[in-house]
């Protein structure tokens, strides 16, 4: 079997995967912002004391902790019809369902984070007359913040492997991308590749990365 | 819009209700698909864990040796680690077959199993490497001051300690491993995953169908989950890291 990558001109490139490429970019970017913020809101309400804050987040991390992220995918697809009362995109669909669904991962980070931060902290901070809100803001979260930021970061490149599987209701995507100009050029296993090793790319220089700056933040502890 | 379970009594060739909820012959009820579709579910993931398991512990167990062999692992981990597992599976389904003819012969469900049996291994590597890198040096210094060799100080001293210690951790990745063979509907496996997007199609009842699918995963996951801790509380060894008083 030989290889032929000559296919990929720059134009089939432009007209078949950057659409794609663009897609998979702007649903990792939403997501994580969108999943952090939902996420410590869910880690608040984890940790508060009121069973009615308590209760409804533990129930919505498990939960989607425990289906697979295809199933998700396909829930929310078949339900936004039924809740908006129109039907949208496959593209949005995915946008939703991805901040819904790492929100719940986001949430464990976000509060395994805070509870690594020692009793002394706040115990001192409320000695200091600092309120429950100030010492959140001032003492906790900078501190949580910092220590979580290399465990943020990796799930951040687990979220761009998974903005693949929105090939499950066919949005798309950088993967589908190079699917259809595979298929349209005859020479679809070296579309496979090159979506691999494009992939790889990305994920392998942002892991090096968060290695790096987690061997600085540990230098300062 | 109402519930309407009845469907999956339904022949999945005639659409119609079958008396006792199981078709006879070729025929089958959309219950009967289901419960083969979760036995592939079940199937793709206990092979692929298989594999995990086997190549994991040794591309570990390598990682922390100093030879060269070191780099060899180090690059297995992060090939199966950085690219997508849906990308991995297609990549045993179209592109390994067209290098090696022989492996033409394999059916999707055993190229979609080695797919998420490597990218699992990746994992397990990094978690069985942590685990031997958590024990105290001494533990080694001692199986060589005594005599052992290194793959005796392996099999004998530093495996079954850090095996235990990183139980927990695999447990989550045996859980994950069913979730993740979902992605095996792909390449057409016939796992509950595609069975819920065709079936889904075929009736109409999406609500019931994700439902029952949903169900079953969780099932799935929960019950392995339990075996996991049944595993963790046979092997405790007293006096040692981890054990509950």
């Amino acid at each position: 079997m030989t290889f032929d990558f000559t296919f990929f001109s720059g134009s089939l490139l432009q007209t078949y995967v950057l659409h794609g490429f663009l897609f998979s970019l702007q649903l990792t970017v939403l997501a994580t912002c969108g999943g952090i913020v939902l996420g410590t809101v869910l880690a608040l309400m984890r940790l508060s004391q009121r069973a009615l804050f308590h209760w409804p987040a533990t129930v919505y991390v498990n939960g989607m902790r425990s289906i697979p992220l295809v199933m998700v995918l396909l829930w929310f697809f078949l339900l936004m019809p039924f809740l908006l009362g129109r039907s949208i995109g496959a593209e949005v669909s995915a946008v939703i369902t991805f901040i819904a669904f790492e929100a719940a991962f986001f949430c464990e980070i976000i509060r395994s984070g805070i509870q690594s931060i020692p009793k002394g902290q706040t115990s001192a901070a409320i000695a200091l007359g600092l309120s429950q809100q100030q010492t959140l803001r001032w003492i906790v979260l900078p501190q949580a913040l910092r220590n979580m930021t290399p465990i943020l970061l990796t799930q951040v490149i687990i979220l761009f492997q998974d903005t693949s599987l929105v090939y499950a209701i066919g949005a798309y995507d950088m993967l589908k991308g190079f699917e259809i100009a595979g298929k349209n050029s005859g020479r679809p296993v070296e579309a496979y590749l090159a979506a691999a090793l494009i992939y790889f790319l990305i994920c392998f220089s942002l892991s090096q990365l968060v290695r790096h700056l987690q061997q600085r933040t540990s230098f300062t502890k | 819009m109402a519930w309407d379970w009845q469907f999956f009594c339904n022949s999945t060739i005639t659409t119609e209700a079958t008396a006792s909820c199981f078709g006879k012959g070729g025929d089958i009820t959309y219950l009967q698909w289901m419960l083969s579709a979760w036995g592939w579910t079940v199937s793709v993931a206990a092979l692929a864990l298989v594999i995990a398991l086997l190549s994991g512990v040794a591309i570990g167990v390598l990682r922390t040796l100093a030879s060269r062999w070191k780099l060899v692992a180090m690059m297995w981990v992060e090939l199966f680690r950085n690219i997508p597992l849906l990308v991995q599976v297609f990549i045993w389904y179209h592109v390994v077959p067209a290098f090696i003819p022989a492996l033409q012969a394999l059916s999707s469900f055993l190229l979609a199993s080695i797919a998420l049996g490597l990218f699992t291994s990746a994992r397990i590597a990094e978690q069985v490497r942590s685990g031997i890198q958590a024990l105290p040096r001494g533990q080694s210094q001692a199986a060589s001051a005594l005599g052992l060799s290194l793959v005796q100080s392996y099999r004998y001293v530093i495996l079954p300690q850090s095996l235990r210690i990183i139980l927990p951790a695999l447990t989550s990745e045996v859980m994950n491993v069913v979730k993740n063979s979902s992605v095996a509907f792909a390449v057409s496996v016939t796992e509950l995953t595609l069975f819920a997007m065709q079936a889904q199609e075929e009736t109409a009842r999406g609500m019931e169908i994700y439902l029952a699918v949903t169900m079953l995963y969780v099932i799935t996951a929960l019950t392995l989950n339990r075996i996991m801790a049944w595993i963790e509380s046979m092997t405790q060894l007293p006096g040692v890291i981890g054990v509950k008083a």
